[in-house]
């Protein structure tokens, strides 16, 4: 069955327009001001791949927890975590989402359900097995997703978890985000195998490849594998094939792309175009409804930034706190 | 007419009441229930040392055998602990922490400070500890000073079957990530276990024998070893006293400055390898804290620096033993006169 924008309610999809449209905006003011040079540490954007988020999470609720990557903003947006206190954060302010102390890479919800962008490349599948485990026994239904990168989807912490995930038939969906680049290695040096979905046969799960510009697709497919899961049916991999629009790294000059790569992906592979596109010629949405909402994200944005610049720091009292609950 | 338990059957009483009261309270381990898939008997080991023989019967699917598969498995209890279960996860050996360390110094013990304060992972990782066994490098180690090291981790390592319990206890109820060491060569160990349920705070070190004359500090195994140094030096005329730090993180410190404050000298004895060990942690800070009250220079009895050997003749002269301390303890005293 194709995926379609008439499948959809249409204030979900104004809504899904807005989550990733208030991806996007977060991640290309973070470019701008990270290049500004206030902000500390290090920053890896997730423009570019925003219909996989969405498309995924727009499925779950605050019960459901998802373990994220290092390139996590994007999750955190998805999964309800509040943007003016995810930019706090990322300037290592108080009022941060982490009170400053974890920053880009460590922003959590865990009310929310979201355990944590990662430092640590495939940490996070580990950690959604045990999610997973936990709503087994919680009885309510609730799943777990573990993103990946498609470079660390090679650690054996996701490799193990494929099959931890098997053996105990956990509510959890694997997604491999294949945006083609671990760091500056390409996608096609790092992994041998043509896709990820032969690597879940490998470890009896079913697998799935989407296009993971196309939000429609992911959104259908994620709804598919999140249902077995809800139901009882087990885990599964889907596999989200995308494009990054910035670097590794803030601050990387990105020789390893090809000539013209980077113009092509955003004139041809951009996800919110192809979103707009499909709505707008469907006639789900017209294009003042998505210019309101557009105008919306970027004052919300704005605001966000003028706060975060404003919010204190955290002081030397909260260098010693909240390292055990008690010790 | 107290009852007596080993160490193995009161870390087994310990879980069992636990999982009794805390329907939140899952265990999940290689071998923990052992047999299953196969045609045989299941429960067939209980623990690759048998500790946790029975509890499936009881417990059913709240005690999970798991593949071998330590970063997978570790990983799992840690993030099931973040969602509001308390996992208690056996690592078998300690040595194997190497499989799965990420898990446990960037994951577990970091959540809640990298959180701003938001996370509590009430996890318990058991693992074996220590030499003594003949089981070689790999099997052997005591990697106490690597946890200890690590902020937000707790670590504990009980010398005897009450400790074992009240501190698993306490371990399973705290809600902090525990590394909680058992010595593999303690297990059979029989000593005074109360029936009912009870907790031992953490950072409460035992003086397990009274002196004036010098403070031995020690944990696990080698409290023993440190209670047979004492009783030799007894017939000597020297006092020692015997400190058994219970856990290392949290440390309790004051008793034992306290302790070096009235006997003016200190051994150190730590079964873990001599560098950056517990034994240079304690002496560094009653240097710092207490070197007034100091009336020699510290010593310290340790295995030397290197890996743990096979061969028997050579495992023994590699652990620290009743010898080797009660030398210490009287280079500590050589020039004072009584």
């Amino acid at each position: 069955m194709t995926s379609h924008p008439l499948a959809l309610d249409p204030a979900a999809i104004l809504q899904a327009y807005r989550t990733m449209r208030t991806i996007r905006e977060f991640e290309e003011r973070l470019h701008v001001e990270f290049a500004a040079g206030d902000m500390p540490g290090f920053v890896h954007l997730y423009a570019g791949e925003e219909a996989s988020a969405v498309g995924i999470i727009s499925h779950l609720t605050d019960a459901d927890r998802i373990a994220s990557t290092h390139r996590g903003h994007g999750h955190c947006i998805a999964k309800g975590v509040d943007v003016m206190a995810m930019m706090k954060e990322i300037y290592g302010r108080k009022g941060g989402s982490c009170q400053g102390k974890g920053g880009s890479m460590h922003i959590a919800d865990i009310d929310k359900g979201m355990l944590g962008a990662n430092g640590i490349l495939g940490a996070g599948a580990p950690l959604a097995c045990g999610a997973a485990l936990a709503a087994k026994y919680q009885g309510k239904g609730a799943v777990a997703i573990n993103f990946v990168g498609d470079g660390a989807s090679n650690q054996g912490t996701f490799l193990e978890s494929l099959n931890l995930a098997a053996v105990w038939n956990l509510p959890i969906v694997f997604v491999v985000e294949n945006n083609g680049y671990a760091e500056a290695t390409s996608r096609n040096y790092g992994v041998a195998v043509d896709s990820f979905v032969d690597r879940a046969a490998g470890f009896g799960l079913p697998g799935i490849a989407v296009d993971g510009t196309d939000f429609f697709a992911v959104h259908e497919a994620a709804g598919e594998v999140i249902r077995r899961a809800r139901e009882g049916g087990g885990p599964s991999l889907m596999e989200c094939r995308m494009v990054r629009f910035y670097g590794h790294f803030e601050g990387d000059a990105q020789g390893y792309r090809g000539p013209g790569e980077l113009e092509d992906i955003r004139a041809n592979r951009d996800c919110l175009k192809h979103f707009v596109a499909a709505v707008t010629t469907t006639g789900v949405l017209g294009a003042a409804a998505l210019a309101a909402v557009d105008a919306e994200v970027a004052a919300l944005i704005d605001r966000a930034v003028i706060e975060a610049k404003a919010a204190p720091h955290p002081v030397a009292a909260d260098l010693l706190t909240d390292v055990y609950v008690s010790y | 007419m107290a009852r007596k338990l080993s160490i193995r059957q009161a870390i087994n009483e310990a879980i069992d009441q636990e999982m009794s009261r805390d329907p939140r309270v899952i265990m999940m381990g290689e071998d923990i229930v052992g047999g299953h898939g196969s045609e045989g008997e299941i429960d067939c080991w209980g623990g690759a040392l048998g500790v946790t023989k029975g509890l499936y019967g009881k417990y059913g699917d709240r005690l999970l055998d798991t593949p071998l598969s330590e970063s997978a498995y570790v990983g799992a209890a840690i993030g099931a602990a973040v969602c509001g279960m308390r996992p208690i996860a056996e690592l078998q050996f300690i040595d194997f922490m190497g499989v799965c360390f990420d898990q446990i110094y960037n994951q577990a013990a970091k959540f809640r400070y990298m959180f701003g304060g938001k996370a509590q992972t009430p996890v318990v990782i058991r693992a074996m500890i220590g030499a003594g066994f003949r089981a070689a490098a790999q099997h052997s180690q005591m990697l106490t000073p690597i946890f200890t090291h690590i902020p937000g981790l707790k670590v504990v390592c009980p010398s005897n079957p009450y400790d074992a319990k009240g501190l698993l206890i306490q371990a399973i109820r705290d809600n902090d990530p525990v590394i909680f060491g058992e010595h593999k060569v303690l297990y059979g160990i029989e000593g005074e276990v109360p029936e009912a349920s009870y907790a031992i705070p953490f950072g409460e070190a035992n003086i397990v024998r009274d002196g004036d004359d010098c403070t031995i500090v020690t944990y696990g195994m080698m409290v023993h070893r440190a209670l047979e140094a004492a009783a030799l030096l007894e017939k000597e005329g020297i006092d020692a006293e015997v400190i058994d730090l219970r856990t290392l993180s949290p440390l309790d410190m004051d008793t034992i400055l306290e302790s070096v404050e009235r006997t003016g000298r200190l051994v150190c004895v730590d079964e873990a390898s001599p560098r950056c060990n517990i034994a240079t942690d304690i002496s560094a800070q009653v240097v710092q804290a207490a070197f007034a009250a100091l009336q020699a220079p510290i010593m310290m009895v340790t295995p030397p620096h290197v890996p743990v050997p096979f061969s028997p003749v050579l495992e023994d002269i590699y652990l620290p033993d009743s010898t080797k301390i009660a030398a210490a303890v009287r280079r500590t005293l050589e020039g004072k006169r009584h």
